[in-house]
């Protein structure tokens, strides 16, 4: 079973994080843009470091700057309930509800960012982030049930051990990739990425400029790692895997469902939110409630 | 540790509370009130009340964001970014609002509260599950139905076009949609 790390591992566990995070833009780097150079991380942040920072006249500074750095901090708080090889940080008996509940702390932060920048562009883009989530993310919701309901239990290091011989990818594939769709879209990714889109300047980050645009920057990095890291408990079996200790399965598994992630970008086409939406309703809902019902099935059989 | 927590985040809740008097743009009325409702989640937290207190984060702050939304949009000046109070009846409103968070307070303070008894389940979540499916099952089967009636009929009487008009009078018409749907229906 999972012990409750001490308070010092936080700095640990943040450290992984920028690590994750720092994985993630080499993978763009390399898979994505073209710019076969490790160094293209750091230089795109010496550039936004040494950049001035402007802001239009009436910006609401405190809004959009909370806002974006509410990224890296959710993103943080996410990774705290995963168990990492025996230790977890926060060993919550409400472990899924808490990464819910994190993620939902998103939908106000890139919005106060859209609206906080006192600019048509970005608000425009707030509005259609908080629009576009509410399609993506009720999905989400409904496949986090599945996981919990399959261990019975909400704390992750249960569910990680309810996985023992079968991963529940197996028994709940629509529920997985529903969730890692939720996590680019709370990440704002890929395919999700129309409320920071160039039809609209950039959108929520339009008027982000120099440290700021930084911290949103890397926080969206963070973000899809997180997803990764809590998907790998809920989903992959967590640290289980032959020969290797489980510390090192679940960073492996976190890093390949990291690089899957971040890959997406430029694959797919951008989806609109107005049509999303309706796709979301009518196609993604009553697939991930039928698989809620597999799952139930699935368990009373088991009982 | 419990304490100091608890001294931190009790008065923030009720600053961030009263701030949303005091603040002069919507945006930060309705994010200082989540605030407000992110700090009393968690001392339910602190109080134990795992499940529920993150449960109040969860809802109030998606409450929030889509509260904005709407009152941003009913807003006299579209985009929102003038200097705007939310409120009517100031002193009224305040009135109430501190008054009764006084009356509530000293209630709390003053009462002499009995020595507890018995002791807390092992498994609080799975308590408050078993209280709300168990014997209140019957309760909730009704009330969903109710619920969800009441979402469509809203719905049903807001939406600007219905099925009759995106398909003709027989519902044998193509679709006429200014934005087509993701589906293709």
């Amino acid at each position: 079973m999972v012990e409750q790390a001490p308070a010092w591992a936080a700095v640990v566990l943040l450290a992984v994080l920028l690590a994750l995070s720092l994985t993630g833009a080499w993978a763009d780097a390399v898979l994505v843009s073209g710019r076969r150079q490790l160094a293209a991380p750091f230089q795109e942040g010496a550039r936004l470091l040494v950049q001035q920072r402007r802001a239009t006249p009436g910006s609401d500074g405190l809004l959009s700057r909370v806002g974006g750095a509410s990224l890296l901090v959710v993103a943080s708080l996410m990774v705290a309930v995963v168990p990492w090889g025996g230790w977890t940080l926060l060993d919550s008996g409400v472990g899924v509800v808490w990464f819910n509940a994190m993620e939902l702390v998103l939908w106000g932060a890139l919005w106060c960012a859209g609206w906080g920048a006192n600019g048509a562009f970005a608000l425009v883009a707030g509005h259609r982030w908080t629009a576009q989530v509410l399609s993506s993310q009720l999905p989400l919701m409904f496949s986090l049930i599945c996981p919990a309901l399959a261990a019975g239990s909400l704390r992750v290091a249960d569910i990680e051990a309810a996985q023992d011989g079968l991963w529940f990818v197996a028994i709940m594939p629509v529920a997985f990739a529903t969730m890692l769709g939720g996590v680019l879209a709370f990440a704002v990714w890929g395919p999700f990425s129309s409320p920071v889109g160039r039809d609209l300047q950039g959108g929520v980050l339009s008027e982000s400029s120099g440290v700021d645009r930084l911290v949103v920057g890397v926080g969206r990095y963070a973000l899809l790692a997180a997803g990764a890291a809590v998907a790998v408990p809920l989903f992959l079996g967590g640290g289980s895997g032959p020969v290797l200790p489980p510390l090192v399965w679940s960073v492996l598994k976190t890093v390949a469902v990291l690089v899957a992630l971040v890959a997406t970008r430029r694959r797919f086409a951008l989806l609109r939110p107005e049509r999303f939406a309706e796709l979301a309703f009518v196609v993604v809902i009553p697939l991930v409630l039928l698989q809620v019902l597999v799952v139930a099935v699935h368990v009373l059989g088991r009982s | 540790m419990r304490d100091v927590l608890f001294f931190l985040l009790a008065p923030l809740a009720v600053l961030s509370g009263f701030l949303v008097f005091r603040v002069s743009s919507m945006a930060r009325a309705t994010f200082s009130l989540a605030v407000s409702f992110v700090c009393i989640g968690a001392v339910m937290l602190l109080l134990g009340l795992d499940y529920l207190g993150v449960m109040t984060v969860l809802m109030m702050v998606m409450e929030m964001a889509v509260m904005a939304v709407f009152m941003i949009m009913y807003m006299m000046n579209p985009a929102g970014l003038m200097p705007m109070s939310m409120y009517h009846n100031k002193a009224g409103a305040m009135t109430l609002a501190v008054g009764s968070f006084v009356v509530l307070a000293s209630g709390a303070l003053l009462v002499d509260w009995p020595e507890r008894t018995g002791s807390p389940p092992g498994d609080v979540t799975l308590q408050l599950g078993e209280g709300i499916m168990g014997s209140k099952m019957l309760v909730m089967l009704t009330i969903s139905p109710v619920l969800f009636t009441t979402i469509v009929a809203a719905l049903v009487l807001a939406a600007a076009r219905g099925r009759y008009d995106r398909l003709g009078d027989d519902l044998d018409q193509p679709a006429d949609d200014p934005v087509p749907g993701g589906v293709g229906r």
